[in-house]
């Protein structure tokens, strides 16, 4: 196991290299000279451009300047927006829990109804409620989550009056950031209402981001339990007269789980992509609208820095994943 | 010598083989009623695509200054005129849907062939060479892999500037690793068969040996994952569009519209749900072929 861990990780590191050197040639494969980038309007003399052009190393070689950013990537250093003037990485760091908070309910909300949808159509396998299940998770699948939050937002918002149209909570609550977590912040406060519209601001974002992962793990679960239910150990449970739940929801559910894990472990890029969509149609202050943003602005310190955060991020989890798939199933860590 | 009698009786029986092949196929396939509504609409929209002048009632970009923000026929206010309504320039929604079709289908079948040649190609040079050629490309790989799809996408579009090309050549290069990653370990499980064994010592040379030989024995998993990134293409572009990084206004591509529609999706709710319901019909019928695709081109998976 710790020689499986350790080939993981080996495997991971020339892939981050990579990564960064992808996210860092980005940058300067943008048309423009970045001193000029920086010092916007305004313009500079021909003497300061020098000045800058030494001070942020753009006049030594491509390879220094990578290995120099590879140094500051060891220290947390990713440069300071243009925009912002602040760091990359503690602009990152702020609106990162936005995102996170955002994505965890999304994913609690796919699986919640996703497995237990993709069991049900398992076990009733050919009838209508099967059909009309991976029916709705087949639309669910091809949804355009940009279309789909509009829609909401026009039925809830607009029609209904139930929900906000943006943001992450009611401009009338305002109280310190503890975690950056808005339900556990407000719950914090202790102000009347505040975690109610914490609540109400993060439903729509929710289904939204949710969609399409819950669509993926409901088929995946249903593949993975029908493939379950025709093995001799189920027969053998079912005629020692187990009662059917406990077949199907200790027995089967147990081993089907396995491939709908790493499923959930892949839906981390699937709800990175879609963070972008979903933020910007709810303008959740999040990542995925700062990149968006930061893009459209030009920003190209927060953007390499947030391309290579992002993939780090999606990096690890894959990871983790790998190494909880190996620690279930031996078969795959002794393999090579 | 064996190579000139082996020649004609091989390609004999493919033929047969193909004509029997394809009927296999047809009948796993049109068992699946979902998979052949969903090729029954895709026609249509193809249909559509090619014959846009001629089906759709106004031209696209006309902007008929008497009636902005006109609802469909069915609602108080609607004329016939405009079966779906207008937007808020005038424009006929229909017309624009129509016409829209041509730049999703478009889209759809430009990066799936670049995706799928550039993936074909690389992914049997890295199976078949193996060695420092094949760990480079699926480094090259796993890297394109590690960022999210569609903020890779986007990261690209920023550099080469927006446009509905730049936005098609992004996206095939997102979507090209899993065409590497599936060829290769197909020519990985084909490599040391006995056929093609047979076809090394009877002296056919490398190249015949990786297109002729082994390719035709890995489409199956390439069709399906082709049809799976048919429908992608077209979200990713619509996606790249909503966010203004894709086909500019006034291009009627339903993304773009879209984004155009979103000021006024509190007062008139057609301009934002119809092209969303072309973009959901058509991505769901290519995923329901794909489904179709899949359960008929492989035996192993289990038939829904």
């Amino acid at each position: 196991m710790f020689r499986f861990i350790l080939v993981k990780i080996g495997l991971l590191i020339p892939t981050f290299i990579g990564v960064a050197l992808a996210a860092f040639t980005f940058i300067r494969l943008l048309p423009g000279d970045p001193v000029l980038l920086l010092a916007g309007e305004h313009g500079v003399t021909p003497e300061r451009h020098a000045e800058l052009m030494h001070q942020y190393g753009f006049d030594q070689p491509f390879w220094l300047q990578f290995l120099h950013f590879l140094w500051g990537l060891l220290h947390g250093d990713l440069g300071v927006s243009i925009v912002s003037r602040r760091p990359v990485v503690s602009e990152f760091l702020t609106l990162f829990p936005a995102t996170l908070e955002l994505s965890i309910c999304a994913i609690i909300f796919a699986i919640v109804l996703g497995i237990p949808a993709g069991m049900f159509a398992a076990t009733r396998r050919g009838s209508w409620i099967d059909q009309s299940l991976m029916g709705s998770a087949l639309v669910g699948f091809s949804m355009p989550i940009f279309w789909w939050g509009l829609l909401l937002i026009i039925l809830f918002s607009g029609v209904l009056h139930w929900t906000p149209v943006s943001g992450r909570i009611s401009l009338m609550y305002f109280f310190p950031r503890v975690t950056g977590f808005m339900l556990i912040d407000s719950l914090l406060s202790g102000q009347k209402g505040a975690f109610q519209s914490a609540v109400s601001h993060l439903i729509l974002p929710t289904i939204v981001l949710g969609t399409i992962p819950l669509a993926v793990i409901a088929r995946q679960t249903r593949s993975a339990m029908l493939e379950v239910l025709g093995e001799d150990y189920v027969r053998t449970a079912r005629a020692k007269g187990l009662s059917p739940l406990r077949v199907v929801g200790i027995h089967a559910l147990r081993n089907a789980l396995i491939p709908v894990i790493t499923t959930i472990g892949l839906q981390v890029g699937v709800l990175m992509g879609g963070a972008i969509l979903t933020e910007t149609i709810f303008s959740w202050p999040g990542v995925g609208k700062w990149m968006v943003d930061s893009i459209f602005r030009r920003d190209y310190p927060a953007v390499q820095g947030g391309l290579l955060l992002i993939a780090l991020l999606v990096m690890l989890v894959n990871l983790a994943v790998d190494l909880l798939y190996g620690l279930v199933n031996p078969k795959i860590r002794h393999t090579r | 010598m064996s190579e000139v009698t082996a020649e004609p009786i091989a390609a004999d029986t493919r033929r047969t083989g193909r004509a029997a092949l394809f009927a296999e196929f047809w009948a796993y396939f049109s068992e699946n009623r979902g998979a052949v509504i969903g090729l029954a609409f895709f026609v249509l929209v193809c249909l559509v695509a090619i014959f846009a002048p001629l089906i759709a009632p106004h031209d696209p970009d006309n902007q008929f200054r008497d009636a902005l923000l006109k609802p469909p026929v069915w609602q108080m206010g609607g004329e016939w005129r405009f079966l779906l309504g207008t937007d808020d320039i005038g424009r006929d929604v229909l017309s624009r849907i129509i016409f829209g079709s041509r730049y999703s289908l478009f889209v759809g079948v430009v990066v799936v062939s670049l995706a799928l040649v550039s993936g074909i190609l690389l992914g049997l040079i890295a199976g078949f060479v193996g060695g420092w050629i094949d760990t480079l490309i699926m480094r090259v790989m796993d890297i394109i892999l590690a960022f999210p799809s569609l903020l890779l996408a986007l990261a690209l579009v920023a550099i080469l500037g927006p446009s509905l090309t730049n936005a098609m050549i992004a996206i095939a290069l997102v979507q090209q690793p899993h065409y590497v990653r599936l060829t290769r370990a197909a020519v990985l499980g084909e490599k040391n068969r006995d056929y093609v064994t047979a076809a090394r010592v009877a002296g056919v040379r490398p190249l015949r040996l990786m297109f002729v030989t082994i390719l035709p024995n890995c489409l199956a998993p390439l069709i399906v994952q082709a049809a799976l990134s048919f429908s992608n293409a077209i979200l990713d572009a619509a996606a790249l569009g909503f966010l203004g990084m894709g086909a500019q206004p006034p291009t009627p591509e339903w993304g773009t519209m879209l984004a155009e529609a979103r000021e006024f999706i509190l007062r008139a709710w057609w301009v934002v749900t119809m092209p969303g319901l072309a973009i959901l019909f058509t991505v769901l019928a290519i995923n329901l072929m794909g489904d179709g695709l899949r359960d008929a081109l492989d035996p192993k998976l289990k038939r829904s």
